[in-house]
C-alpha cells in the first residue's frame, strides 16, 4: 500500500529534475548570448559544465543514499536546487559583466559563466538520479529492472523538457519567467516529498 | 510567321533557356562552423549561397562584367544611410558578406577608419578569394560574434558615425543581434551626429516585433521601404533625423558619386517614410524575449 503511493511520487519527481535539467540547459544558451555570443564554443561550454555537474551530482548522490536514505532528504535536495537556481535569474546579469570584462576569449568567458551559474543548481539535480534508484529499490534482484525504469522516466523528461523550451515556452515567455516557474515546480515537489516522508513515519508509528 | 522558320525560333528560344538556366555553376563549396557556403556562377553574376532555400537565397552577388554595380537592391538601399550623414569619419559595418557594402564605402570614403565585424573566417576568405574583396588602408575585420564586438567597443568607448547592421546567417538576423539591449549598447556608439542603418525584410510577424523594438530605443526611424521589394532599410540616428527637404538636397548633392555602383539615390527620397505601419501593441525583442526565428516563420492575418 506504502510503496503504491511512494513509487510514483519518486518516478514523478525524477521525472520533474529531468525536464528541469535540459529546459536549464536550452535556457543557458540563451542567457549567455549577449556577453559571448551564440557560437558552437558557448554551446560546448554549457554542455561541458552539464556533463561535469551531473557526474559530480551522480557521485555525491549515490554516497548519500549509503546513510539513511528517505524521502525527506530527498526532497530538500529540491528545495536545494531551486534556491542555487535563483542566483541566476537574480545576478546572473552582474556576474556575466564582470566576467566579460575580465576574461576577453568568450571560450573561457562562457566556460567560468556556466560554471558559476550552472555548476551547483545542475550537481543537485543530479544527485537525484541514484537517490531515486535507492529509495525505489527492495531487492537486488530487481535493481537493474529499477534502475532502468528510473533512466527511462527521467531521460524522458529530459526530451519533454528540451522540446517544450525551444519549441513554446521562448515563445511566450521571458527567460526569467521560465527560471521562476522552475524554481516554483523544484519547491513544491521538494515539500510533496517531505510532507510523504511524514506521511510515511506517521503510518510506521500506527 | 512561315513553317520553315519555326525551328529556327525554337533553336534560338531554346539555346537562350540553356544559357539561362543551366549555366548555374558552383564554383565553391565550403563546411564553415557555421553554414555551409556555396559560391555560384551564372551568366556574368557571381553568388555567395548561405542556405538553400527558396526565395531570398543569395548572400551577395557581383556582376564579374561591372564589379562596381551593385547587383541587390537591398544593398543600395543601404546607402540611403549617407542622406543622414553624408560624410561619416568612421563606421562600423556588421556582417561581411561577399564585401560588397565595405568596399564601396572604403572607395567612398578612403581612409576612412572602418571596422568590418564577421563572425565565420570562412566567409572572409571566400569574400577575398572569390569576390575581390581587398582589404584598404583603415580597414580592420574582426572575426568575432558582433555582440562580443559591439559590448566590448562600448568598455573601451569607440565612436562611430555611421553603423550597418547586416549580420544574416542565411534564415535572419542572429537572434541575440536584435534585442533592444543589443541597439541600446549599439546606440552608445554613435557619435552626436552618427547614424544607424539595418537591414531587414518587411514579411512575417517578425517585422512588428522589430519595428517596436527599434520604435523603444531609437526616437524614430525612417522605414525604408521599395516597392516590389521584401526588403526593409531602417535608417536611425543618434539624435533627431534631418527633414525630408535636408534629405533632398543631400540625395542631389551625392547623386553624382553614387552613379557609379548604380545607386539611384535621389529616386530614394519618397519612399522613406517615419509612418509607423505595424502592430504597435506587439512586444519589443528583449535579451529576455527573443524568439526571432520562431516568428519569423509566423504571419498573423
Amino acid at each position: 500500500m506504502r510503496n503504491s503511493l511512494i513509487n510514483p511520487l519518486v518516478y514523478c519527481l525524477a521525472f520533474t529534475s529531468g525536464t528541469i535539467i535540459m529546459s536549464v540547459e536550452l535556457l543557458g544558451g540563451r542567457i549567455l548570448s549577449p556577453w559571448f555570443g551564440s557560437s558552437i564554443y558557448v554551446w560546448g561550454s554549457i554542455i561541458t559544465i552539464f556533463m561535469l555537474s551531473l557526474s559530480a551530482g551522480y557521485l555525491i548522490g549515490g554516497r548519500l543514499s549509503l546513510v539513511n536514505a528517505n524521502l525527506g532528504r530527498y526532497g530538500l535536495f529540491f528545495i536545494l536546487a531551486a534556491f542555487t537556481l535563483i542566483p541566476t535569474i537574480f545576478f546572473g546579469d552582474t556576474l556575466m559583466d564582470s566576467v566579460f570584462v575580465r576574461i576577453e576569449d568568450p571560450r573561457y568567458g562562457s566556460l567560468v559563466t556556466s560554471t558559476l551559474l550552472f555548476f551547483l543548481p545542475t550537481a543537485v539535480l543530479g544527485m537525484v538520479s541514484p537517490y531515486s534508484v535507492r529509495l525505489l529499490v527492495e531487492n537486488t534482484n530487481h535493481s537493474g529492472h529499477v534502475a532502468g525504469r528510473l533512466y527511462f522516466v527521467s531521460t524522458l523528461g529530459s526530451a519533454l523538457g528540451t522540446l517544450v523550451t525551444s519549441f513554446y515556452l521562448v515563445l511566450y515567455f521571458e527567460v526569467n519567467q521560465i527560471l521562476g516557474t522552475m524554481v516554483l515546480i523544484l519547491v513544491v515537489g521538494g515539500i510533496a516529498s517531505i510532507a510523504a516522508f511524514f506521511w510515511q513515519a506517521k503510518q510506521d508509528v500506527m | 510567321m512561315p513553317c520553315n522558320q519555326i525551328p529556327v525560333v525554337t533553336l534560338v528560344l531554346l539555346a537562350f533557356s540553356c544559357s539561362v538556366f543551366s549555366a548555374d555553376k558552383i564554383i565553391h563549396r565550403q563546411k564553415s562552423l557555421y553554414r555551409n557556403i556555396v559560391v555560384q556562377e551564372s551568366g556574368s553574376q557571381r553568388c555567395l549561397i548561405f542556405a538553400v532555400r527558396k526565395g531570398d537565397r543569395n548572400q551577395t552577388c557581383m556582376d564579374m562584367d561591372e564589379p562596381e554595380k551593385i547587383v541587390f537592391p537591398y544593398v543600395r538601399m543601404t546607402f540611403a544611410g549617407l542622406l543622414v550623414n553624408p560624410e561619416p569619419r568612421s563606421i562600423l559595418v556588421i556582417g561581411l558578406g561577399g564585401g560588397t557594402i565595405p568596399t564601396v564605402l572604403a572607395e567612398l570614403f578612403s581612409e576612412v577608419p572602418m571596422d568590418v565585424v564577421e563572425i565565420d573566417p570562412a566567409v572572409v576568405e571566400v569574400a577575398r578569394q572569390f569576390f575581390d574583396y581587398k582589404e584598404r588602408t583603415g580597414v580592420t575585420v574582426h572575426v568575432q560574434d558582433a555582440r562580443i564586438y559591439i559590448k566590448r567597443a562600448g568598455l573601451l568607448k569607440k565612436q562611430y558615425d555611421m553603423i550597418i547592421l547586416d549580420a544574416f546567417t542565411g534564415d535572419y538576423i542572429p537572434e541575440h543581434l536584435m534585442t533592444m539591449e543589443f541597439l541600446q549598447e549599439t546606440r552608445t556608439l554613435l557619435t552626436e551626429s552618427g547614424v544607424l542603418v539595418a537591414n531587414t525584410f518587411s514579411t512575417s510577424d517578425l517585422y512588428d516585433h522589430e519595428s517596436v523594438t527599434y520604435d523603444a530605443v531609437f526616437e524614430e526611424f525612417i522605414n525604408f521601404k521599395m516597392p516590389g521589394s521584401m526588403n526593409r532599410v531602417i535608417i536611425t540616428a543618434r539624435n533627431s533625423l534631418p527633414s525630408r527637404r535636408v534629405l533632398r538636397d543631400r540625395a542631389n548633392q551625392i547623386a553624382g558619386r553614387l552613379d557609379t555602383y548604380s545607386i539611384p539615390i535621389a529616386n530614394y527620397i519618397p519612399y522613406l517614410s517615419k509612418r509607423k505601419d505595424w502592430r504597435k501593441n506587439t512586444r519589443p525583442l528583449t535579451d529576455q524575449f527573443s524568439p526571432a526565428n520562431l516568428l519569423q516563420g509566423r504571419q498573423t492575418p
